[in-house]
């Protein structure tokens, strides 16, 4: 039974559709990341779910129960729940004040509150902020402030929009295990907005991948990664090798794909002959030699690297072998074989390393 | 010019001894003006919350007219409010004009539209963000309202001592429903216009530096309670 579940939800802002047609169920105690670029409608599906808007169209269940559009049951549900905004607004009162805001507004006592109050700042480590104004903090402590706030009224439900989006990595870091913490803890049902695809794969059990209003496609992080149900999923959650061909053969599951200019590459694939396809290769499944690789790999495609561009430990390869590949290399490797524009290179990759797509008509 | 100087010291001369006559008076200026801007405070502040945060046709063109009300002349308030409370008008049957009472009314009459339209557009400073925040933290209408009011404090502050400075520093209105009688309804402002028409420039000048001075210490009191 979902603690949380929507159905047939759209919603708009004019003539603008910002969520077209969403179902989604949240288990009690499970923690769903929502992943999708800027502007995908993850921030107004959390507003809906938090109550602070009505749906154009769709309904709500909570714990069940069918979430009227108007009246006073409204604010009891959204009082099991918690939302932390991408930006914390932190009002202008005391560390302290911030915090026990939500207790007051519960009717909770003056000593319970202390207490509770006083025990959450110990665990967002800020203690020795309690009676400082909170406009005065930094960006990352206004967002442990914002954290504690929620975290304070141990909320069923805890909703969160991008919560590490503007902060430093020691910052962020921070946020991600107390979130992780809370999550074991507490058990606490989380909804969590992420652009940030490995934050999402880290903090949650499950997936939904939100694009242009709707959801794309939803299951485990290897189901997301690995096997992405369509084009603009597999775009967005990093594979950067898409090739478009027509299965020429397939021998007992191993299917050769004709991608054009004379190349053919083979997965794994039940297919039959005569469909046409999309092949997606991660760009870190794809290993770089200077000589032709003696190994199980089926696919090795000479080349030339035709630019080299680097991103902290890895360095990123494009190679032009007839079709243009991408490969991630660790930074080191890429040193040692001296990778230069215009140099000779081996691309490999496994047959088993090939994700096979139907390929989207009108493409 | 020597008059100015003339008027100077005899102010200070009037603060430091205590004049009876004059603390008298400023005591009822304080007294009306405060109790005006009290009042409408007490409506203008909750009234602004509902108005801020409802959605209603014609909430636009109310908020117009409301920043019309800002220039309200403190005559025509009196007018108002003297014809309404004279004996033969249609409240004529409380019986308040020419009393203290009556000046609280206009002066509140005549302020409550500043004291509203300032603190609506001071609620319009705080963020959706912040409104957003407090009803996701589970807080009611009126319990989002108080907050927003305490989030935007200095200015709302700020318009309440502007109502105040409206207030006890009109003519207008108090020489008309309040009639300027000594030791009733006499009040600085009423009595600058007397002591001017008299001729004796330099006591009308005295009780304007009075007044000043009453303006000082309340800004001095009110900035201390801002910074706490």
């Amino acid at each position: 039974m979902s603690l949380i579940e929507i159905v047939d939800l759209s919603h708009g802002y004019g003539k603008r559709e910002v969520l077209k047609g969403l179902n989604l169920g949240v288990g009690k105690g499970e923690v769903f990341a929502l992943i999708g670029p800027t502007g995908a409608g993850k921030t107004t599906l959390l507003r809906i779910l938090d109550l602070l808007e009505v749906p154009g169209a769709g309904e709500i269940y909570f714990d069940g129960k069918c979430v009227p559009r108007s009246g006073k049951q409204r604010l009891e549900i959204r009082r099991r729940m918690s939302f932390i905004q991408q930006k914390p607004h932190v009002f202008n009162l005391s560390v302290y004040d911030n915090i026990a805001c939500g207790l007051r507004w519960r009717r909770e006592s003056r000593n319970k509150t202390a207490e509770k109050v006083d025990r959450i700042l110990e665990m967002v480590g800020l203690e020795g902020y309690r009676n400082r104004n909170a406009r005065t903090l930094s960006g990352g402590e206004a967002q442990r402030v914002a954290l504690a706030r929620c975290l304070v009224l141990e909320p069923e439900v805890l909703l969160l929009d991008e919560p590490t989006a503007n902060l430093d990595p020691v910052s962020t870091v921070k946020i991600e295990q107390l979130i992780s913490q809370v999550a074991t803890q507490y058990s606490t049902t989380m909804v969590l907005a992420t652009h940030d695809m490995s934050q999402g794969q880290q903090l949650a059990h499950r997936l939904g991948v939100l694009l242009e209003g709707k959801l794309a496609q939803t299951g485990n992080a290897t189901d997301i990664f690995r096997s992405p149900q369509d084009e603009r999923v597999a775009h967005f959650v990093g594979m950067e090798n898409i090739m478009y061909g027509v299965i020429t053969a397939n021998h007992e599951g191993i299917a050769t794909i004709d991608v054009g200019a004379g190349n053919a590459i083979e997965a794994v694939s039940n297919w039959r002959t005569a469909k046409e396809v999309c092949a997606c290769v991660r760009p870190e499944d794809i290993t770089l030699a200077l000589s032709s690789l003696q190994s199980s790999a089926r696919n090795s495609f000479p080349g030339r690297v035709a630019r080299i561009s680097t991103l902290g430990p890895l360095s990123r390869v494009e190679i032009d072998c007839g079709i243009r590949l991408v490969a991630l290399v660790t930074r080191m490797s890429a040193e040692e074989m001296s990778l230069r524009v215009g140099g000779e290179v081996y691309a490999t990759f496994k047959a088993t390393g090939v994700h096979i797509m139907e390929r989207e008509s009108g493409l | 010019m020597t008059e100015l100087w003339n008027s100077l010291t005899r102010a200070i001369g009037l603060l430091i001894s205590l004049d009876p006559q004059v603390m008298e008076i400023a005591g009822r200026s304080l007294r009306i003006s405060g109790t005006a801007c009290l009042l409408a405070a007490l409506i203008s502040l909750p009234l602004a919350g509902l108005i801020h945060f409802h959605r209603f046709p014609g909430k636009r063109a109310l908020i117009n007219i409301i920043q019309t009300l800002f220039f309200l002349p403190t005559v025509l308030v009196g007018l108002i409010v003297f014809v309404l409370f004279a004996r033969t008008g249609p409240l004529g049957f409380f019986g308040i004009l020419l009393t203290p009472t009556a000046m609280v009314i206009g002066q509140m009459v005549l302020i409550t539209p500043l004291l509203l339209g300032l603190t609506i557009s001071a609620l319009s400073g705080v963020g959706q963000g912040v409104v957003d925040t407090a009803t996701s933290l589970g807080a009611s209408g009126a319990q989002t309202t108080w907050l927003v009011l305490r989030e935007a404090r200095y200015a709302v502050l700020a318009a309440v001592i502007l109502g105040f400075g409206r207030a006890i520093s009109e003519v207008g209105c108090a020489m008309l429903v309040g009639g300027n009688i000594r030791g009733f309804t006499r009040i600085v402002t009423t009595s600058i216009t007397l002591e001017t028409a008299k001729g004796d420039f330099e006591l009308a000048i005295a009780l304007g530096v009075i007044l000043l001075s009453l303006a000082l210490i309340i800004n001095i009191v009110l900035n201390r309670l801002q910074q706490r």
